[in-house]
């Protein structure tokens, strides 16, 4: 968790950090999945793009686009976590990212998603909660919702296998 | 190739997302589906390694499992997803095709039970299982 106290560059290296990692991963991009920070919070946000229909009577968005959203969500708020402590950044060197290195990324074990409502043909949202995060392995819940936070059109559980050594 | 399977493909062409993926249909017919969808490197989850993202993996199963609810003779519409599951044993091999087979192994007037398995050249190793509950339009 970030405290009060985070310096102003601090948070710039932090905010450099994701969108490197995020920029780093195509499917991320195809998808055109952004996420924006807030204090402790990350927030992912999937713009509506035509070809993520499913259902084009409808229409909806595709169920598959769902869970890809919510999971991509799952696994970059987890290393927005790692990211976001301290001591990881004693061997972060932007330069490598940019030119091509890699974080490490947490691996999914299994997936479970429950809709709970049709996605309509708009933008959608989604937050992750860490639920627990070990030496080894997470569980993360994850919510989504579109025009109003109090009507979830999706949620799932994951649970993930984290990578020992992200940064290296 | 058979009149009915033809215009499945066809049903499957008409998905924005599926078509968009680069998804095929090879069977669908009594509550079983089959679907492939090649390697795109727009699809890597994990850069360093060239493997497909989990969520691509998901969506081909998803769309496949749909498929075979709507093939099930007793449902007489569309289908929605009540709920998928999704275990991920392995990466899939970068450059391979991924083959999805769903089966609707339990049906009621409401609700589809499914099943599907992701495979890519190494079939005797599934890249990801799943088990879902999907919805059934029925005349009753």
């Amino acid at each position: 968790m970030m405290s009060p106290k985070i310096s102003e560059t601090a948070l710039q290296r932090r905010s450099d950090a994701l969108n490197a990692l995020v920029d780093s991963i195509p499917y991320i991009q195809y998808l055109g999945v952004r996420f924006n920070p807030q204090n402790d919070r990350l927030t992912a946000f999937l713009p509506f793009n035509k070809k993520l229909i499913g259902n084009p009577i409808k229409p909806a968005l595709h169920g598959g686009v769902t869970v890809a959203f919510l999971e991509v969500t799952a696994m970059i708020t987890l290393n927005w976590f790692y990211l976001n402590d301290e001591t990881a950044y004693e061997n972060l060197d932007f330069k490598k990212i940019r030119a091509g290195w890699f974080l490490k990324l947490p691996k999914t074990i299994d997936f479970s998603v429950d809709y709970l409502r049709a996605g309509l043909p708009e933008d959608a949202y989604a937050r992750a909660h860490i639920i627990r995060s070990g030496r080894r392995y997470a569980s993360v819940h994850v919510e989504g919702w579109q025009n109003s936070k109090e009507k979830l059109f999706a949620y799932a559980t994951g649970h993930f296998v984290l990578p020992q050594r992200p940064l290296e | 190739m058979n009149n009915k399977l033809e215009m499945a493909r066809q049903f499957i062409k008409s998905i924005p997302h599926s078509q968009d993926l680069g998804m095929d249909l090879l069977k669908m017919a009594d509550g079983m589906a089959i679907i492939t969808m090649p390697y795109n490197i727009n699809l890597i989850g994990d850069p360093e390694t060239g493997v497909i993202s989990g969520g691509a993996v998901s969506a081909l199963i998803d769309t496949c499992c749909g498929a075979a609810v709507m093939s099930h003779p007793l449902n007489l519409g569309g289908t929605a997803t009540i709920d998928l599951r999704i275990d991920y044993m392995r990466p899939a091999t970068p450059g391979q095709t991924i083959k999805t087979e769903a089966n609707c192994y339990h049906i009621t007037r409401s609700v589809a039970f499914v099943r599907a398995t992701a495979i890519d050249d190494d079939p005797d190793n599934p890249v990801a299982t799943a088990t879902g509950a999907f919805t059934v339009e029925s005349s009753g």
